[in-house]
């Protein structure tokens, strides 16, 4: 039982991961909540659902219930989301910060965004779940007693090599460090010759790509609707606070942690009030340790 | 045609009650509270469990009369947004946003799993109304519930007005527009801002026992987050800081709801309901960032004040 509920929380947490890892960015760089990134989560997994039509989930690989195809669908999907996230930003946020609006203000366009990218949605799909593939997977034993879908092994390992990739891009590399001085101060970023809209761009499509991926391993397991992203919001916010905002390995640890009390709690409570956890564990972190595990700033 | 103004007129007033009480927390104190449809459903969940008709398999279903509801909702709101408030009241901006976000997440999640006690998905029915027995038809009752409605409208905006000119509703600006500054003159800004954000949640819990006592039962689905981000859109469009504004918001956005609902219903066929119900909500959302991108004060904005000892 609790090996089993410690193998889900891991897998939940490796998709609330990359939903949180832009969450904590937009914190971060741009200052506000985006109450609408909920939705590039959604918007990345219905793209995928429309490659997925064109070319089909693609036969079975080995363990897992999908082929190429489906990844592929995934990889253009995470590079129209990007695109949109930034067509968001262009559209909206853009001219709020050229205006010199209040970063509350930004919190209240992202309703208005949300609202508008939700029921697009359902405007287009209906309410209906949708599935990328029929297939039926047999879990695998990882130990006794702890059975998981060979596809989520498969989705936490990619959230793995996604991390990597994107630390080192952080860690390593100008346009990395740029982004990482406008998270720990826009003003001293700009006077240092930072372009400030080129790294506003970057992070919206940094944001919308790995917010896609995580829509897409969120619909895989195993269906689509609506409301996948906006379900996950709260999980989003208490990841990327509990890791303290702007840290890359801050927000990765955060969703691990948020799925893992989600899935642990069910050992107490009903399951019905398993989407009141990331609340009590945002509660406890706002309390305790306001910064975050990972945060300088209070 | 009548019956129907008659019917919108009172959720009008209703959302208003909700609009003011964002206006009194976010317009005139600064606390941006994304939780408003959380202290709504306490209220109305508290009148339904205080008034409805007694049935054995309920907890609760007291059947006590409706002003003992309606007194019992406001008082369980008030002490719920106390008790939410001494631990989130110092969270700052949109750091408050989630938490309150989280807040109504998680009532609505009692609201729909507490079966015992709040009836689940099916929520609760035969709440105690108003008069309820004295009225032959639906209309003459919605008729009267207007009336009511004016009444409780009239009374609230003028203890708000006069609440928001007396020396507290000058320490909520000060502390809204210079938190330092109000402090250094000796207000406790953490003491204001809690009684601020009690004082609004009330009228929230207020609105929503009105809203289930005005249609007779419960159900969690009347609940969702929308309603937050609708509330938000109507204070927004109408104007922050101003209370005529606010009640503006409440009408010019629930016109467009209820209006583009009439339409769709009219030339959507049933089987898409889904996709009509989206196009409302993609028109307050559209609606919403409008406002911000090309007109930031809202219809009627916040009137400049200058203290009229300012020539002494």
């Amino acid at each position: 039982m609790l090996g089993q509920a410690i193998a889900d929380g891991i897998l939940t947490g490796a998709i609330i991961a990359l939903g949180a890892i832009g969450v904590t960015f937009t914190l971060a760089i741009m200052r506000f909540a985006n109450f609408a990134h909920s939705e590039l989560l959604t918007w990345g997994g219905y793209i995928a659902l429309v490659f997925v039509a064109f070319a089909g989930p693609g036969a079975p690989t080995g363990p897992l219930s999908f082929g190429w195809q489906l990844l592929a669908a995934a990889v253009i999907a995470a590079v129209l989301t990007g695109l949109a996230a930034w067509g968001v930003d262009a559209l909206v946020f853009r001219r709020l910060r050229r205006r010199g609006a209040q970063p509350l203000t930004m919190v209240f366009a992202a309703f208005g965004a949300a609202l508008v990218m939700r029921h697009l949605v359902v405007l287009v799909w209906g309410h209906e779940s949708r599935f990328y593939t029929r297939e039926l997977q047999i879990a695998v034993e990882l130990w006794p007693g702890v059975r998981v879908l060979p596809d989520q092994i498969f989705i936490a390992g990619l959230a793995l090599a996604v991390t990597v990739l994107l630390h080192g891009f952080l860690t390593r590399s100008r346009t990395g460090m740029a982004m990482r001085a406008m998270a720990e101060s826009p003003a001293l970023a700009q006077v240092c010759g930072i372009e400030v809209e080129a790294v506003v761009r970057l992070t919206w499509i940094i944001s919308g790509t790995l917010a896609a991926f995580a829509g897409v391993f969120a619909g895989l397991t195993p269906q689509l609707h609506p409301e996948i992203g906006f379900n996950l919001l709260l999980s989003l916010f208490a990841a990327a606070i509990l890791g303290g905002t702007g840290s890359l390995p801050g927000a990765v640890l955060g969703g691990l942690l948020v799925g893992l009390a989600e899935n642990l709690s069910l050992l107490l409570i009903s399951p019905g009030y398993k989407g009141a956890m990331p609340f009590l564990l945002l509660l406890v972190i706002l309390i305790v340790r306001p910064q975050g595990l990972f945060g300088e700033r209070g | 045609m009548v019956a129907y103004l008659v019917f919108f007129a009172c959720v009008v007033l209703i959302l208003g009650v909700l609009t003011l009480a964002l206006n009194l927390q976010w317009g005139f104190t600064g606390l941006f509270n994304a939780g408003i449809v959380g202290f709504y459903a306490i209220g109305a969940y508290t009148h339904a469990i205080l008034t409805a008709a007694p049935q054995p398999q309920y907890i609760g279903n007291l059947g006590l009369p409706w002003p003992v509801g309606i007194l019992g909702a406001m008082a369980a709101t008030a002490l719920a947004s106390w008790l939410i408030g001494l631990v989130t009241i110092r969270l700052r901006g949109d750091y408050l946003a989630i938490a309150t976000f989280g807040v109504a997440v998680s009532i609505q999640l009692v609201a729909l799993n507490w079966e015992p006690l709040t009836g689940g998905p099916q929520g609760l029915t035969r709440i105690a109304r108003p008069l309820a027995g004295s009225f032959d038809t639906p209309f003459a009752f919605n008729l009267a519930f207007l009336g009511l409605m004016v009444l409780v409208m009239a009374a609230i905006y003028w203890a708000l007005d006069r609440i928001l000119r007396s020396p507290w509703g000058r320490v909520l600006r000060a502390i809204r527009e210079d938190e330092t500054a109000a402090v250094a003159l000796g207000k406790s800004a953490r003491r204001f801002r809690l009684e601020a954000f009690v004082v609004g949640s009330t009228l929230m819990g207020l609105a929503g026992a009105l809203y289930v006592s005005f249609i007779g039962f419960v159900s969690p689905y009347d609940f969702l987050p929308i309603v937050t981000f609708q509330v938000w859109a109507m204070l927004i469009v109408g104007g922050s800081g101003n209370n005529r504004g606010a009640l503006l918001g409440a009408l010019v956005v629930w016109a467009i709801w209820a209006g583009s609902g009439v339409l769709v219903t009219k030339l959507v066929p049933p089987s898409h309901a889904a996709q009509g119900a989206a196009v409302q909500a993609i028109l307050i959302g559209l609606l919403l960032v409008l406002v911000l991108l090309f007109r930031p004060r809202g219809l009627i904005g916040e009137a400049a004040v200058v203290s009229r000892h300012v020539n002494d």
